[in-house]
């Protein structure tokens, strides 16, 4: 049974899924199953990344048909450290959701499209196979569209629509990279292909393939100039579907960037080259962006666009350093956004309003909570020794090592430009003098809730706050793991062994 | 839409329609057809029901909401994939068959529960929709 383990994170959530549309209109059943699934989740995931970090790879062919025929599940320990944090991200999101989505919401099947959401996730981290990645993306699609328009207010609607355009342009121009793919090398597998694409004799057309796959991939990932989608949609859903959406769904183009850019596509000096001005206008763009807006939520999602800019500077720098720091910087990134939206969401419930204008004597109000949220503040600007320290680091040494002094000067600047933002955001959200808002009839308010609700909003922000914590202070083993991670993607040929061993 | 011909004929078109979505189901293992398809018909078989009786009669006929049929088909696919890796430790989605075929269905294994899961969702997932199309215009 052990044998299988590689795929237990993925059947689970798609057993909860099932298992949760047989109570559909059980919404209390609901809510303690999928936190509890969630739970078991995590474990299955952490057992998984447990055996990959000592038995090396893993690999499992479906239905028993050998590579490169068959679709192969890969997890080499970027894979595995990717499903953990989804599981990690997916269990505090559905403790959050259980509480600050209106109930009405939750008859519609909310749990069970949010764990197929997950199971999408988990699949596109595990697979090998190229055409099942854009499998999992569409599942990914779909749910989250479901997830998006859930409760059917108009601007929902009008955020659904210009999410959905953009992301399904993204998966033409991907299905067509994957198409021209199969046309010049015969394959679908990703290790096969590693061996394949080499060979080729029409570099022309490689070229213009790893092109359709950058913007593909880039449109998913929110990166300049292809982001428009991002703001425009992220402030419109509930604030926990929000999260798992700032948290992981950028993630996953950012994952597939870097599998297809260090397997599929290597030692190509011109897109490298792409990546690096694509990175430099990402970070400035995002951080400028952020500056402008007056929601909390546009303001987080801004932050978002900019901070993917760090992961691709160290794809498009392809230095093991660099690498690693864009692992480390992704590692953080999912931790503290997922986070950031959950404390938008809190502080939605407490006050009835996201407009920083409209907010204000936080701090007065709740202490406490308040200086809890200071430490995914500061995390994510990055403030010694919190998490968001050190991968900026790894990039500003990588960046001096390969004397990209424009990326060091874009990390640099995005990194202060957060601290402004942030700054801003904490003197008017916290420390300015409380504004009179009318009270919303019908508004689900913190205060009112049972203390059950509230600890099930609060207790995900206090574990993901830990999580980040603990990857600050822990920040030594959470860099060696990137590097080995950083190590395993520069040295394509362990994937191509793990995956087609006799070969 | 209401016509005698169409009450009447349709009356006989459901069982003959549902009856047909079945061969296709299990023709498809080989030749064209397959689960997809078998419940795209079985649902046709009861739009056209719906469409000379009434959308209150199918319900009356259907007897649970066809919403219910997404879990129930979804598990069926789910835990025909699983059986290789609980009973035999073999890879997900491996196909397990009987030693000798039964005559008129043929062969049985993971493959034919696993189509048969595809067949209860799409017919489920089209049902579902147009009821509620129907419903709301």
């Amino acid at each position: 049974m052990m044998q299988q383990l590689l795929l237990y994170p993925l059947l689970w959530q798609l057993l909860m899924s099932i298992v949760l549309m047989f109570a559909w209109r059980h919404i209390n059943v609901q809510r303690v199953m999928s936190i509890t699934g969630s739970v078991i989740g995590l474990i299955l995931s952490g057992m998984l990344f447990y055996k990959v970090l000592v038995y090396g790879t893993q690999t499992i062919q479906a239905g028993g048909w050998e590579a490169p025929f068959g679709i192969t599940f890969v997890a080499d320990t970027l894979s595995a450290t990717l499903v953990l944090l989804t599981s990690i991200a997916g269990l505090a999101v559905s403790s959050f959701s259980s509480a600050s989505i209106i109930p009405a919401r939750l008859k519609f099947g909310y749990f069970a499209i949010f764990h197929f959401l997950l199971l999408g996730l988990i699949g596109a981290f595990l697979t090998g196979d190229i055409f099942n990645l854009y499998v999992w993306f569409e599942i990914i699609i779909i749910s989250s569209f479901v997830l998006i328009t859930l409760g059917g207010e108009k601007a929902q609607i009008e955020g659904a629509v210009k999410y959905f355009t953009l992301n399904f342009l993204a998966s033409i121009i991907f299905l067509t990279a994957i198409a021209v793919l199969y046309g010049l090398a015969g394959s679908l597998n990703m290790a096969d292909l590693a061996v394949l694409i080499p060979k080729i004799e029409n570099r022309g057309l490689v070229e213009v393939t790893a092109i359709l796959f950058l913007v593909g991939f880039g449109i998913k990932s929110a990166v300049f100039p292809l982001y428009f989608w991002l703001p425009a949609s992220y402030h419109t859903p509930p604030s926990a579907v929000a999260a798992i959406f700032g948290g992981l769904l950028t993630k996953v183009g950012v994952y597939a960037l870097i599998r297809v850019f260090t397997l599929l596509f290597v030692d190509d000096v011109f897109i490298d080259e792409v990546f690096i001005v694509i990175a430099t206008l990402t970070l400035f763009s995002g951080a400028i962006g952020a500056l402008v807006q007056k929601n909390m939520r546009k303001v987080f999602s801004y932050l978002i666009i900019c901070h993917i800019g760090f992961m691709i500077a160290g794809l498009g720098m392809f230095t093991e350093l660099a690498i690693a720091g864009a692992i480390f910087y992704l590692i953080h990134d999912i931790v503290v956004k997922t986070n950031l939206f959950m404390i938008s969401g809190l502080i939605y419930r407490i006050k009835g309003s996201n407009n920083i204008k409209s907010l204000g004597g936080l701090y007065k109000e709740y202490p406490k909570l308040s200086l809890l949220m200071t430490i995914p503040f500061f995390s994510l600007i990055g403030i010694p020794p919190l998490s968001g320290f050190w991968p900026k680091i790894s990039l500003i040494i990588a960046s001096f090592n390969t004397q990209n002094y424009v990326v060091l000067g874009a990390v640099i600047f995005a990194s202060l430009l957060t601290l402004i933002v942030m700054a801003k955001l904490w003197s008017e959200v916290f420390w300015k003098n409380p504004v009179d808002l009318p009270k919303r009839d019908h508004f689900l308010y913190f205060d009112k809730m049972t203390t059950t609700r509230k600890l099930q909003m609060l207790l995900p922000i206090v574990f993901l706050t830990g999580v980040s914590l603990y990857i600050g202070f822990g920040a030594e083993s959470v860099q060696q793991l990137s590097t080995r991670i950083a190590g395993e993607l520069m040295n394509k040929q362990q994937y191509i062994d793990a995956v087609m061993p006799k070969s | 839409m209401k016509t005698i011909i169409l009450r009447t004929a349709s009356n006989y078109l459901l069982p003959i329609l549902l009856l047909f979505s079945i061969f296709i189901l299990l023709r498809g293992h080989y030749l064209p057809g397959g689960g997809f398809v078998g419940g795209l018909i079985a649902s046709i078989a009861f739009v056209l029901h719906a469409f000379a009786n009434g959308l209150k009669d199918t319900k009356k006929l259907l007897k649970f909401h066809p919403g219910f049929l997404m879990p129930v088909g979804l598990s069926l696919a789910f835990l025909s994939g699983l059986l290789p890796v609980i009973f035999f430790d073999q890879a997900f989605m491996t196909g397990l068959w009987m030693q000798d075929p039964i005559p008129v269905i043929g062969s049985i294994g993971t493959a034919l529960f696993f189509d048969v899961g595809v067949y209860i969702v799409v017919l489920g997932v089209t049902l579902t929709i147009i009821f509620t199309i129907s419903e709301s215009a």
